[in-house]
């Protein structure tokens, strides 16, 4: 009997410390709530990448180059925590795509957060196809005119500003000279030797900057673009290419921006709905299942502090559907204890003592927990497959609640149950035990 | 027990309410929002008062916005819905909205869906809603493999399944009524409240068919005869406060969801709250007698 109660004494200490880590983890900020960006206002900007020019294999480098640079430059603005993740896109849209998403909490202002990524150019090299370069190079032709080269924006280590001091162009012309990096400057040196004589086209976001013809082997990693710049032209050429060229073309197809305003409004109405779903709860508990409902009610705010405690250390980002999953777990995390005590209740009216009720109760409901829980876990793991990051929030948060709410619907009352230690066949713990339909 | 004496007349309500909803989906129909079907949708906020529909409807034409609708939300709130923005038209749509220095609109919420996105959500949604369909029959012809007397196991399986169909086609049928009533649109938080309905409501169905394969076990033991149907209505009595009090745990949760939680899910708690609502009812008043009604149709035939 002491162990028992050691062991609820225990419980319980433990669910305060959980509660006291969640309230000041929160307050001093260390590991706070997560909120996604439907909580906390933000943009999410979602883009397709042109991979039409990219071999094969190489399209998961491209795309974490890719990603590198979009980091690189959203981190330039000072945007804090922005997330830039790649997703590749299956045959359900029809044809396989790789995506770039970009979320950035905080900006509201949707254009200047396209043009913010917008204003990375794309950097391409391609190798003419036939002999000389036709005068007339449009969007349109470039690809029939242009095989992509084997090298690309991916493998540039930095470009500078240089005056053209030499031969042929204009004295003193602005050029910008572009570093590869190691495996660049092995791949250009190939390229140029392989090459040479060919018209090798240097392009700037779809549009060639200059088409120089390939004399001779370039060993030495570097290439020149002279265009015929302005200074001041070619000194922001370079600055951008250094933020970052991207390696592939990216087109916008789906924006998303919620206000800091809305977003606080929701995080709002989510607490109190939170907190008056476990009052109402509680109280429906209490009233029904009496003592055992006031047990439960204990093991329900447990449950709350432990998903919560989770939700700040996994760390699960919130959205409105995640908080709507949360408040609607609290309805479900007190099924199991409603099977027992319906179970325990059947059991005590078949004439059992108090304790042989409540540990038939757990026994016998158990199968029945195990089953219902199966088939909530198989939902919650097909909708997270499912799921935009809206509805993963959903999935994760209702996965979470179900595992959780196994643990302490049914350990956490138990122990408390047992630990009171009622054993009388008296009317007043009949009466503790009875429900609603009974007394 | 009541229920499965007269389960005739149940079954003539059950089907009944599923006509009606079957109706209403075919007469109203669902409404796709952006999130399937691609597009545009901008909520603008004005901090004093809006201007009239007109003068928005006005300078949107002026842009070359063709086929959008607006419509009033809120107090002072607008929601545009349009076709995807061109470059133009994104930079241009916060100074359109806003409706200059009187009315100082600002733009709460906007979002762009591109088709092949949203092709590719209508797809899930499918395939997620037949997925969790064969996952829950799977896993109940597994749960329930032990029993095969009176009736077989798959045959518990099947039930479910019908149960859950009912539970799918009432919240589908309101909601295709919402949609005619104030334009209520499915996306995909409506999809992951018919699923969440689907997980929910086995749930009651399976705890009820636990409790007769466990009394049927019973009886093997002791050798008891008892009518199928007198075990199966002594079953649903038992779990019968149950099914009730933990539906009724999470209709609490839901009202409160519904009334105080945020706007951009209270039709996501309306669903559900129908949708578990019906999945109770289905677990009490259609799946047992079901049961019974097959039990008695089989044995006939032998």
């Amino acid at each position: 009997m002491l162990k028992r109660r050691i062991a609820a004494l225990v419980v319980l200490l433990l669910g305060a410390a959980v509660g006291w880590y969640v309230y000041s983890s929160q307050m001093s900020g260390s590991r706070p709530f997560k909120l996604g960006l439907d909580l906390s206002g933000g943009t999410q900007l979602v883009y397709r990448a042109d991979l039409s020019a990219i071999v094969g294999a190489d399209v998961a480098e491209s795309m974490s180059s890719l990603r590198d640079t979009i980091e690189r430059r959203v981190n330039l603005f000072g945007v804090s925590e922005p997330i830039v993740q790649t997703q590749h896109a299956g045959t359900l849209a029809g044809q396989p795509e790789e995506r770039l998403i970009v979320e950035l909490p905080g900006v509201t202002d949707t254009q200047r957060a396209i043009e913010l990524i917008g204003e990375t150019p794309v950097l391409e090299f391609r190798l003419l196809k036939g002999d000389s370069p036709n005068v007339e190079i449009s969007s349109s032709t470039v690809n029939t005119l242009f095989e992509p080269a084997a090298i690309t924006g991916k493998d540039l280590k930095s470009a500078q500003l240089q005056f053209n001091q030499s031969i042929g162009g204009v004295p003193n012309e602005p050029v910008v000279v572009l570093n590869f990096n190691s495996e660049g400057a092995r791949i250009f040196a190939d390229l140029t030797k392989n090459n040479v004589n060919r018209y090798f086209g240097i392009f700037l976001d779809g549009v060639p900057i200059s088409i120089p013809v390939i004399r001779e082997a370039i060993p030495d990693g570097t290439a020149v673009i002279s265009g015929g710049f302005l200074a001041d032209e070619a000194k922001e050429l370079a600055r951008n290419l250094n933020f970052g060229a991207l390696p592939v073309p990216i087109e916008l197809i789906s924006t998303q921006t919620v206000s800091a305003t809305l977003g606080d409004e929701a995080v709002q109405r989510g607490i109190m709905a939170g907190l008056w779903g476990v009052i109402a709860v509680a109280v429906f508990m209490i009233a029904w299942y009496r003592l055992p409902g006031f047990l439960a009610t204990l093991a329900l705010a447990l449950y709350c502090l432990v998903v919560l405690a989770l939700f700040q250390l996994i760390p699960v980002t919130l959205t409105a559907a995640g908080i709507a999953a949360f408040i609607l777990s609290i309805g479900m995390a007190v099924d199991a204890n409603i099977l027992i005590f319906e179970r325990t209740r059947e059991e005590l009216a078949g004439g059992k003592t108090a304790a042989e009720a409540i540990k038939e109760g757990f026994h016998r409901a158990w199968p029945s927990i195990r089953d219902s829980n199966i088939s909530s876990m198989i939902t919650a793991v097909i909708l997270f497959w499912f799921g935009t990051s809206l509805i993963k929030g959903f999935a994760l948060v209702f996965g979470l609640g179900v595992l959780v709410s196994m643990l302490t619907a049914i350990t956490v009352s138990r122990t408390f149950l047992l630990a009171l230690g009622i054993d009388a066949k008296g009317g007043f713990s009949r009466f503790l035990f009875g429900s609603g339909t009974h007394t | 027990m009541f229920i499965v004496k007269n389960r005739n007349i149940f079954f003539t309500i059950t089907a009944l309410i599923t006509l009606i909803a079957l109706v209403s989906l075919f007469v109203f129909g669902l409404k796709p929002s952006l999130e399937f079907t691609g597009g545009t949708l901008v909520q603008v906020s004005y901090p004093t008062e809006r201007p009239a529909p007109v003068v928005v409807a006005e300078a949107l034409d002026a842009a070359g916005f063709e086929g959008y609708s607006l419509r009033e939300a809120n107090e002072r709130d607008y929601i545009l819905r349009a076709a995807n923005l061109t470059e133009i038209q994104r930079a241009s749509i916060a100074e359109l909205l806003s409706g200059g220095d009187r009315y100082r609109g600002e733009i709460t919420q906007l979002t762009e869906v591109g088709p092949t996105i949203g092709k590719e959500l209508r797809n899930k949604a499918i395939i997620s809603l037949v997925l969790v369909l064969i996952c829950i029959l799977l896993f109940i012809a597994f749960a329930f493999r032990h029993v095969s007397k009176p009736i077989s196991s798959w045959i518990y399986g099947l039930i479910a399944l019908i149960t859950l169909l009912h539970d799918v086609i009432v919240p589908v049928g309101f909601f295709a009524f919402l949609g005619y009533l104030h334009g209520a649109q499915i996306d995909t938080l409506f999809v992951t409240a018919i699923l969440t309905v689907l997980g929910f409501s086995i749930h009651d169905t399976i705890v009820v068919f636990d409790r007769v394969r466990e009394n049927l076990r019973i009886n093997h033991e002791r050798n008891r005869k008892e009518d199928f149907a007198e075990t199966a209505g002594r079953s649903l009595g038992q779990t019968f406060v149950r099914s009730i009090n933990t539906s009724l745990t999470v209709l609490i949760t839901l009202l409160i969801l519904y009334f105080i939680g945020p706007a951009s899910t209270r039709d996501f708690a309306l669903t559900l709250l129908v949708g578990i609502t019906a999945g109770t009812y289905s677990s009490i008043f259609l799946a047992t007698p079901l049961l019974v009604a097959v039990e008695r149709y089989v044995g006939k035939r032998k």
